[in-house]
């Protein structure tokens, strides 16, 4: 079930079927090892980025061309681990294509460098990851709950908090 | 960024010149449940921190305990103004999932009640945004249109807002005898009628001066803070989903994308009323070349069937019993599906798990985004242009915060 089955191999053959993807041919050149593992499906491709070079990362698709960020969000993958997954959508608006940017972030010390230093966009994003997940982000200027009340209990999206009912 | 959307703004601030003013959470002009606290010095704006999440219902945690055909109607709330756009952008990405093909028909008829949905939009924000500023008359003008709108609505899905028309495979009805008639009759005269709206605002002198170089964006700001749609354009970004990366046989139509390099409320105003004349043009070529055919996809398993081979076809009868009791298995994946709402990108990310439930819906809202530049609109500009700044981007809260 999700991304955690996949191997290297599988991350290797969609690198070099792709080795002429702007963002592949960028995070390869200039992060080289970052990329854990990389998914084509549905004409949709999905980098799962080492979790401490998720800044550097998102630096160099930038650079590259994908000059927009559309989404930040999150799935929680429980019981498995890494548990959460932090999904970045990112645009660009030249080569009119789009890349998603994975990062897994385990349970113990669910937490991920922020990248508003890069796009400010991400700013509230994050604050709901933030706000409906518990994974702080680290260097956000504001990392405070946004739509629930500042004295909710717990966090709704994780799987392990019920829809209904009391927990 | 300097202190943007930082911290929370303390009330007993050290600078002796500013004041706190709590605008909102039940502020006509705010739009729904929106609280902005503003610090001001005089009456000039020195910092805006948007607070929401009032209207806050746990949508995509539902999401997670339907199936995939009982998210619908959930989408329709969720943007209560132009509920079509969240039924499409929902469908078109569990469609991605599982791969179907739906038949021209069904897109086309998508493509025309979009372009519906994206007139009654613009006319909710035309009448409220004029209101906003002063100009009554022409928030009665607009939901004049605005009810024949819903009526033609009414008719065909039989509800008038929360439509849920659009179903995973194709469109739930097909419209009935007389609604072409009747939407090509709305179309005809609507030119006509945006044409007084413009007489009413477009040359009016207490309009201009209060949109004019006011709620101003750079291209550069709009870009890195996420803003989408007729906002971006009115920016200098020349960008549209629908042309730019089209969806549901988007491409088979001729539209202009219109772009302004006014950056301000103004240019937002004249983009939207431009884009309406588009809306207009797209629809009735929909209407010109709706194709005959089927309006469901041929998938069995997934689409419900019609009424009447259920009565008679004992396999009709299987398939909807299975898909009503247990929904239909998705294979597992993740996609992430963008179109051009009224408001901008509406994108859907919907990941799988292969079972009959959506393992997670998270719904990209354009206005959730386009807010964040609030403060980049009103900061150094006076209270009154704030109202004017939000009206600009055409904010709903319930898209907001779902």
């Amino acid at each position: 079930m999700g991304l955690v089955t996949e191997t290297d191999e599988n991350r290797d053959a969609v690198l070099a079927a792709h080795a002429d993807h702007r963002a592949i041919a960028a995070l390869t050149q200039h992060l080289p090892g970052a990329i854990q593992n990389a998914k084509y499906d549905r004409g949709e491709l999905t980098l799962t980025i080492a979790r401490e070079s998720i800044i550097a990362a998102c630096k160099t698709v930038q650079a590259a061309g994908y000059n927009f960020l559309v989404d930040v969000s999150g799935v929680d993958w429980y019981p498995n681990q890494p548990r959460f997954q932090i999904s970045y959508h990112i645009l660009s608006h030249s080569l009119k294509q789009r890349i998603r940017l994975a990062v897994r972030v385990g349970e113990g010390d669910p937490s991920v460098d922020s990248i508003t230093g890069v796009w400010p966009a991400a700013n509230f994003y994050e604050r709901e990851v933030f706000d409906l997940f518990g994974v702080r982000f680290g260097g956000h200027p504001n990392m405070r709950r946004i739509l629930l009340p500042e004295d909710f209990q717990g966090n709704p999206l994780r799987k392990d908090f019920p829809v209904e009912g009391y927990r | 960024m300097g202190n943007l959307l930082t911290a929370p703004i303390a009330v007993d601030s050290s600078e002796d010149r500013t004041m706190i003013l709590n605008m909102g959470p039940q502020h006509p002009s705010t739009h729904g449940v929106l609280r902005l606290v503003l610090e001001i010095d005089g009456e000039v704006v020195v910092r805006v921190a948007p607070d929401i999440g009032f209207l806050h219902t746990g949508i995509e945690k539902t999401c997670e305990a339907k199936f995939y055909q009982q998210v619908v109607p959930l989408t329709d709330r969720i943007d209560y103004i132009s509920p079509m756009h969240n039924n499409l952008c929902y469908c078109l990405a569990v469609e991605k999932l599982l791969q179907l093909e739906i038949p021209e028909r069904a897109q086309w008829l998508r493509v025309m009640m979009s372009e519906l949905t994206r007139l009654n939009s613009h006319l909710v924000w035309l009448g409220t945004h004029a209101m906003d500023i002063g100009a009554l008359t022409v928030f009665l003008y607009c939901f004049r249109e605005r009810e024949q709108i819903l009526r033609l609505f009414d008719d065909l899905a039989g509800q008038r807002m929360m439509t849920s028309y659009f179903r995973i495979g194709g469109v739930s009805l097909e419209p009935p005898l007389d609604f072409f008639g009747r939407l090509r009759a709305f179309l005809k005269t609507l030119p006509e009628k945006i044409d007084e709206y413009e007489n009413l605002l477009t040359g009016n002198r207490i309009f201009i001066n209060r949109t004019k170089g006011v709620g101003l964006l750079s291209r550069e700001d709009a870009i890195s803070l996420g803003v989408t749609g007729p906002p971006l354009r009115a920016s200098g970004v020349d960008w549209d989903l629908r042309r730019d990366m089209p969806y549901s046989g988007y491409e088979k139509f001729q539209f202009k994308v219109p772009v302004s390099t006014d950056c301000d409320v103004w240019a937002r105003y004249v983009l939207r009323v431009q884009e309406m004349r588009e809306s207009i043009k797209i629809a009735t070529q929909a209407l010109d070349g709706l194709p005959e055919g089927p309006i469901k996809a041929d998938a069995p398993k997934i689409v419900l069937p019609d009424r009447e081979a259920m009565k008679t076809q004992m396999e009709a009868l299987i398939h909807h019993f299975k898909i009503v009791t247990e929904g239909f298995a998705v294979p597992a994946g993740e996609v992430y599906q963008a179109i051009e709402s009224s408001r901008g990108e509406m994108g859907y990310y919907v990941v799988s798990d292969g079972t009959a439930k959506p393992y997670r819906v998270h719904m990209r809202n354009p206005t959730f985004a386009t807010l964040q530049a609030i403060e980049k609109m009103c900061v150094g500009r006076l209270i009154a242009d704030v109202v004017a700044a939000i009206g600009s981007i055409d904010i709903v809260l319930g898209e907001i915060d779902r």
